[in-house]
């Protein structure tokens, strides 16, 4: 068995100094290590969607990253979104608008879309659709997670002009 | 005047899921946790020969290993037919069945001690499909199984005279379907803690819809009295009917922690989850349909040969369902049902959302659409001339009390312009209706007891917090939502007062679980019933603080006010205190025992009984590709009869779910096998529908007002699946003029069935 290796990872703005395998996948670390099971396990294999994260605000899945490609990275997750301790508007529109049912899949598509939006302020249903498709949702038909991602873009557009 | 009810709610622990704080079972960590891996067997069936773990046990970091001789006490969710056991006692039965479990320091040593387990099996012969399984077996899957064969249920029924009225029918069609088996896909892996204490006390937690069941399965298996186990159910990420059986891995984690007396985990991976299946049986159906002069379905013939996959599950009740489910919307006075359930060595089937009704709905619906074709008459039409009116008895004896199905045809038809468009759309483009019909919870309780089927506690004390206690199972269908509502409702309070606990066997009432579509009409019967009483005493603290009385306050926004004189009024926390005066916190109980004795004497006549029913009718427009043949649905008009909507965002949010489970099973989902492997174990393979597939839905929300529901509420998690599958077939058509009787319709299978009528035709042709 490999042995460990000391790394430094920026999570959510705060530094860990940890002990991790080269073959370490960032999902373990970030559940096991670090306590942040807002990150889910859904497959371990690229598949569903669920372990989302943000490696320097882009969408990465956390089961098939290695920890040590997060060095040197801003890695944020779920539990990291808030903004000045409010809730990220996402986070707030995936409840009010019954995006999420079951909630396990929910961390994993709110990451997905924020970074989305942090692209395309603006998107039409069918982007907000392709962007959100590498996740999977077994309980909503996806209507109202497309209705929550459109419902924020929509807010921003009016604030912003 | 209504506080909570009929307004949409988000649900109650929405953020808990939106943050990441929510906590599921893989989530929880305990102290010198253990982590539990199963030995799964290779073979689709044979003889356990040799079985050593000696090696296995002598690993450093190992601390408890398991087989099926410790444990060899049979359970099963039905208490008829308990089949199951925690690990392969003499033989395995499906490739992926228990073999032996290990408890050991991380994933890595359990692994290695896995690889040094030596099994010796004597294979025997593999009974793969429901045909190999009704033969004489050499070899029965399960001892004492009828006749020498695989078969596990077997059910024949006749209502009226099925012969005769098919003699005197003006059109007669049949049709021969198969469906291959589909399974729940949630997103949470099953995953479960067992902690046998200090204290000889067992605690497991698991990822659960039936906390009852898996407590009752686990005494068996255990060999304990049930107060000494406590069951908790974490936050459950999505379930569909896959997480309502009491399952051998629960089973294991117990046993591994009972013998090194420390916590242990199992969480499974994504083909673990496959193998453990528990989805919708593969089945092949055989109906034959009439209808008289008028339009009136004079019969229905139904024969169901249904693939149980290893074990009984919930089995017998699926070989009722396929028959008796039904017996509505339509009047249908002459029904004849043969339904066979075999034993496979494949993954179980067992409950998937619309349990037993999905297939053989599919088959009414569509060969009712042939016959409509054939008396060249509307299939709205149709069915408006055949339901079932409101307050009537089946001929099987089902007492249909509320019934909105006209009412959800006329506004389907309305909204879709079905007139407009149905068989006059261009080629390629069809639209396609469908009915369904679904209880709300069953009538009986799977264990005969005299026990309520639901038990509410509420507790409030001078903090002004009302604590909801009830073992429903919040599995993210909105259940707690539910209950706060249930509760806040008689009280007038705002849902922030309200805390529900649902998921700790010692601290919360019974309540059977989160199957069969019962939890709305059940426990919010019974979450009424003792927010009531509490509402009695606030009314009565209040009369004592005015001098008015007590029968003449409503409560509503938090304050309790004199009706014929609003300016007499006290706050919630005026008379709360009032009442906790010289007494203490103030506690209630509700219950719902079960609809008054209901339905017929004869074998089997339980099955499919329900206090109430709940009824749809959807419309599909799906275009054809006219080169690739690929079917898309592009409009879904969905409309349902939930009674009630308590919730109408909750309601659209299970009947959008439903399309979508039940879209995936018309047009791409499979459980492929080989010798009984499964191909596809994984969520690429397992294809679902996709953000981009999945069509607009216009819901249509229907109150038909049910007499016994809470305000007027029966279910909407169900039966919503029903009518998406057969109404794309008959949109499908209606679009292009080939009749799919496979699931699912692919554009191979589109493709193959025009050629074949290409075939047919020219043969025609050419006699002609």
């Amino acid at each position: 068995m490999p042995t460990k290796e000391i790394i430094t990872l920026r999570v959510n703005g705060s530094t860990h100094e940890l002990a991790v395998r080269p073959s370490d996948v960032l999902l373990d670390v970030l559940r096991e290590n670090l306590n942040l099971t807002g990150t889910k396990r859904g497959c371990d294999m690229g598949t569903c969607g669920c372990c989302t994260v943000h490696l320097d605000g882009e969408p990465r899945l956390a089961c098939l990253t290695l920890a040590l490609e997060a060095v040197g990275h801003e890695v944020r997750t779920i539990e990291g979104l808030k903004e000045e301790g409010l809730l990220h508007p996402l986070q707030r529109a995936f409840a009010e608008h019954g995006g999420s049912q079951c909630g396990f899949c929910t961390p994993g598509f709110i990451m997905t879309a924020a970074a989305f939006l942090a692209e395309n302020p603006r998107p039409s249903r069918a982007e907000i659709q392709e962007a959100i498709s590498g996740n999977l949702c077994r309980c909503t038909g996806y209507i109202k997670i497309v209705d929550a991602i459109a419902a924020v873009a929509e807010a921003r557009a009016a604030t912003t002009g | 005047m209504s506080n909570t009810i009929g307004k949409p709610i988000p649900l109650i622990d929405g953020l808990k899921k939106t943050t990441g704080e929510g906590v599921y079972t893989d989530d929880i960590k305990l102290p010198n946790m253990l982590v539990g891996k199963i030995l799964r067997s290779p073979h689709a069936h044979a003889r356990l020969k040799r079985l050593d773990t000696s090696k296995a046990e002598q690993l450093p970091g190992v601390h408890a290993v398991v087989t099926g001789r410790e444990a060899p006490h049979t359970f099963g969710v039905l208490p008829i037919s308990e089949d199951e056991t925690a690990l392969a006692v003499d033989k395995v039965i499906f490739i992926g069945d228990n073999v032996a479990a290990v408890a050991a320091d991380d994933e890595e040593i359990a692994l290695q001690a896995l690889r040094l387990i030596e099994v010796e099996y004597e294979v025997l012969p593999v009974y793969r499909k429901f045909e190999d399984s009704v033969r004489p077996a050499a070899e029965a899957i399960h001892p004492g199984t009828g006749n020498g064969t695989n078969i596990h249920k077997e059910v024949r029924q006749e209502f009226g005279e099925v012969a005769a009225a098919r003699a005197r029918s003006r059109h007669v069609k049949s049709a021969s379907y198969d469906f291959v088996g589909v399974t729940h896909a949630f997103t949470e892996p099953h995953c479960v803690i067992a902690h046998y204490d200090a204290d000889d006390r067992m605690t497991v937690w698991s990822a659960q819809q039936v906390p009852h069941y898996l407590h009752r399965a686990l005494a068996r298996v255990l060999q304990m009295p049930m107060h000494r186990i406590r069951v908790i159910r974490p936050m459950v990420g999505g379930a569909f009917g896959g997480k309502s059986d009491p399952f051998p891995h629960e089973m294991v984690a117990a046993l591994l922690s009972r013998k090194c007396r420390r916590p242990v985990k199992i969480l499974f991976d994504r083909e673990e989850v496959f193998l453990s299946n528990h989805g919708r049986h593969p089945t092949h159906t055989e109906i034959a349909m009439g209808l008289d002069e008028a339009g009136r379905i004079t019969f229905l013939d139904l024969q169901a040969q249904i693939d149980g996959g290893a074990w009984g599950s919930f089995g017998v009740v699926t070989t009722y369902y396929n028959g008796v489910l039904n017996m509505g919307p339509y009047v249908i006075n002459n029904f004849r049902y043969h339904g066979r359930r075999a034993y496979t060595n494949k993954p179980p089937s067992g409950a998937m959302r619309g349990h037993g009704a999905v297939n053989s709905r599919f088959a009414v619906e569509t060969l009712l659409d042939e016959l409509c074709e054939a008396a060249r008459l509307d299939p709205c039409d149709v069915r408006l001339n055949n339901l079932l009116p409101a307050n009537c008895t089946t001929a099987n004896g089902f007492r249909i009390t509320s019934n909105g199905t006209r009412e959800c045809i006329l506004r389907a038809r309305q909204a879709s312009e079905w007139d407009r468009k149905f068989r006059k759309l261009p080629f390629g483009r069809g639209v396609g209706v469908a009915c369904g019909f679904y209880i709300s919870g069953s009538a009986h309780r799977i264990h005969f007891n005299d026990l309520p089927q639901s038990t509410v506690h509420l507790k409030i004390d001078m903090d002004g917090g009302i604590t909801v206690h009830c073992l429903a199972a919040e599995i993210g269908q909105g259940s707690d939502t539910m209950l706060a509502q249930c509760v806040a409702e008689p009280l007038g309070v705002s849902l922030d007062r309200i805390r529900v606990f649902s998921n700790d066997s010692d601290a919360d009432p019974i309540d059977l679980g989160s199957y069969s579509s019962r939890v709305t009409f059940m426990a919010g019967n019974a979450a009424r019933e003792a927010a009531l009483q509490i509402r009695a005493k606030l009314v009565q603290a209040a009369h004592a603080l005015t001098g008015y009385p007590a029968e003449g306050f409503v409560l509503a926004n938090e304050e309790i006010i004199y009706q014929r004189d609003p300016r007499v009024r006290v706050t919630f926390m005026q008379a709360l205190e009032k009442a906790l005066a010289n007494n203490g916190a103030l506690l209630a109980k509700g219950k719902y025992i079960g609809p008054p004795p209901i339905g017929g004497s004869f074998k089997g006549a339980r099955a499919g009984l329900s206090p109430s029913y709940s009824f749809q009718c959807y419309i599909a427009e799906v275009s054809v590709d006219t080169e690739t043949f690929e079917p898309r649905v592009e409009k879904v008009w969905a409309a349902h009869d939930c009674g009630r909507a308590l919730n109408p965002l909750a309601v659209q949010g299970q009947i959008e779910g439903c399309i979508h489970m039940g879209l995936g099973q018309a047009l791409m989902e499979e459980m492929v096998y080989n010798r009984g492997n499964v191909l596809n174990a994984n969520l690429l393979d397992y294809r679902t529908l996709t953000p981009r597939q999945m069509p607009p839905v216009e819901v249509i929300i229907v109150e038909s007002d049910d007499p016994e529901g809470p305000w007027g509420a029966k279910e909407a998690g169900e039966g919503p699946l029903l009518p998406i599958l057969p109404a794309v077939a008959n949109a499908i058509y209606d679009a292009i003029g080939v009749r799919l009787r496979s699931l699912p319709m692919t554009a191979d299978k589109i493709w193959k069935a025009m050629q074949d009528q290409q075939k047919s035709a020219r043969r025609q042709v050419a006699v002609l």
